[in-house]
């Protein structure tokens, strides 16, 4: 019998731990180690943001789920990996933290046969002074960071009810973030609550991003066709924030955030200020920070992880200019190239490289997107690693048997514009692949008939559909396997 | 909210009509598209589990 040790039980590490259950579990251990005993539906963060849904809607116990399935859950945070086990040799381990109110601080070693490290991103609010819930500015990236977010809001709008007129930021907090998605959901739904509660007229509300263009995305942006024409979605883009009312500010790499001000530079090197009295802004991701150790006690945390706290995989890790880059860059089963019994899924995986083309300021700040970090692919590479560890323990397969590669996959997006059963809007989008291929596609790098974008009532129809069907599949309830990731 | 004015930011890029905006939220334009998004996104999920 061999043990998989699952390190996270987020959107990876969660549909990892599931479908090892039900592939190893009769003849494996399948044990998951995670610090919140809960499981967050993310997406669903931007409407507990502005006061539409509870955080208690967004969220599941684990410890009852993985009872019921027979996964053994430690709640606990991880601190180390000994891929070489102990001093004796012996089994590879890791070191564990308990977060557990009980055990709160008690420390263990766990054994392992089997790692996946799905261990998601560091919310690294450090890169900006005065960046994030415990500085200056507020955040949707966590249902408690949600809830704060939400009630910030909430006095806003009191304050507009009273006459006050209010300056509302959001956006990137840093030149190096990914995610501009979420932000850019959260500025709509805003901006809608601010119609619903009739006081869109008192604020004035700013996008702040480090994208080159609107519509970026980390992506490259995409094209579309539509209306005969092929169309990048940066058009879409500053076609809803005009729409909407919403001023941009691009090309910004966030300095600072004071209280009522955030300071930016742009690409030109120029430096600038926005007031605010509400700002939402996105940190930039690192890796958890976990180190690593061989079997003599020496770290060897970068055989394991990039300087960002990323682990190494399969990936193409050369260092080449934009114009070299390839699809076949990307990690395609994310195995780590020096212990090939660990893993790694999600945003916890060392990209090759951005999608979106690296800039740097006349200062030398860079400034553009990392790579696009979401959850249909977390979820994908989680299912994926854990079909080649069933056949290589079950079937004997010396190399891993599937692949995920995001330049081989394509992305299904909804991004909300507003809440509301008849009035609720989203933008409905897919891109094929997630990476563009220039050797496949040499024109745009995406199959053009694969990707595509509609704003409308149907697309937020979609994303609670979405909503409701992930957390129905996240409590393994009948038949949670048919739902595709 | 006020439209833009000329040489703003908010001027050039293209807005929709408000027909545009009529179908976005009409009940039965939108049930069809619900059905035709969902098709989309299908074909992408299959081309992306080969
Ligand atoms: C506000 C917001 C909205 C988003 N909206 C969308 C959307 O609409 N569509 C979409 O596709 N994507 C969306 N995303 C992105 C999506 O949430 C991520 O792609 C996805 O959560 C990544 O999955 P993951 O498992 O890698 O990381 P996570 O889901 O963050 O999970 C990481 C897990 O690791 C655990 N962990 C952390 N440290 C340790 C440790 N030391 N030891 C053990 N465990 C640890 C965490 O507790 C957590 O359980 C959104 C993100 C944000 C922030």
């Amino acid at each position: 019998m061999a043990r998989l040790l699952i390190l996270g039980a987020g959107v990876a590490g969660h549909t990892a731990a599931s479908f090892a259950q039900r592939w190893l579990g009769k003849k494996h251990e399948v044990v998951v180690v995670s610090p919140n005993s809960m499981y967050n539906w993310i997406p669903s963060n931007i409407w507990v943001g502005v006061g539409r849904m509870k955080p208690e809607k967004v969220v599941v116990e684990l410890a009852p789920i993985y009872r019921k399935a027979g996964i053994d859950f430690r709640q606990a945070r991880c601190l180390s990996i000994h891929p070489e086990g102990g001093e004796s040799g012996g089994q590879p381990y890791v070191t564990v933290e308990c977060t557990d109110p009980a055990r709160r601080g008690e420390r263990e070693e766990i054994a392992y046969d089997y790692l996946v490290n799905a261990t998601g991103p560091k919310l690294n609010f450090g890169a900006t002074e005065g960046l994030g819930p415990e500085g200056n500015s507020l955040s949707v990236c966590t249902y408690g960071h949600a809830e704060a977010a939400a009630r910030a809001f909430e006095e806003s709008i009191q304050r507009m009810e009273r006459g006050e007129h209010q300056e509302i930021v959001i956006g990137t907090g840093h030149g190096m973030c990914t995610c501009q998605g979420a932000a850019f959901e959260y500025l709509f739904n805003v901006e809608q609550e601010l119609r619903r509660r009739g006081v869109r007229d008192k604020a004035t509300l700013h996008w702040l991003s480090n994208e080159y263009e609107a519509g970026d995305f980390g992506m490259g942006g995409m094209h579309l066709k539509r209306g005969g024409y092929v169309t990048h979605s940066k058009v879409f883009t500053e076609s809803l924030l005009a729409e909407r009312g919403v001023n941009w500010h691009l090309r910004a790499h966030t300095t600072a955030v004071e209280p009522h001000k955030v300071h930016y530079e742009t690409l030109d090197g120029e430096n600038h200020e926005l007031p605010f009295d509400f700002t939402m802004l996105i940190p930039p991701f690192a890796g958890v920070g976990l180190q690593a150790y061989d079997r003599k006690g020496a770290e060897i945390t970068e055989r394991l992880f990039n300087p960002g706290g990323f682990m190494w995989v399969d990936g193409d890790y050369q260092a080449k200019p934009f114009e070299q880059w390839e699809a076949s860059d990307w990690p395609r089963t994310y195995q780590n190239p020096h212990y090939p019994n660990i893993f790694a899924a999600g945003i916890a995986f060392a990209p090759p490289h951005p999608v979106s083309k690296p800039m740097k300021s006349v200062n030398g700040t860079p400034i553009f997107p990392t790579p696009p970090r979401t959850g249909m692919p977390s979820a994908m590479i989680g299912k994926a690693v854990v079909a080649s560890i069933r056949d290589m323990l079950n079937r004997g397969a010396t190399e891993p048997t599937h692949t995920a590669s995001m330049a081989e996959m394509g992305a299904a997006c909804v991004a909300s514009a507003g809440t509301g059963l008849f009035n609720g809007t989203a933008a409905s989008m897919t891109v094929y692949p997630i990476v563009p291929d220039f050797k496949k596609y040499p024109e745009y790098g995406r199959d053009l008939n694969l990707t595509f974008g509609e704003l409308g009532l149907a697309g937020h129809w979609i994303k609670y559909i979405l909503h409701v069907m992930f957390l129905y599949k996240a409590r393994q309830r009948f038949g949670w396997s048919m739902i595709p990731e | 909210m006020t439209n833009p004015k000329p040489y703003e930011q908010g001027y050039f890029p293209p807005v929709p009509t408000s027909a545009t905006r009529f179908w976005r939220t009409n009940l039965l334009w939108q049930v069809w598209r619900l059905l035709r998004i969902n098709m989309k996104m299908v074909r992408v999920i299959r081309a992306s589990h080969r």
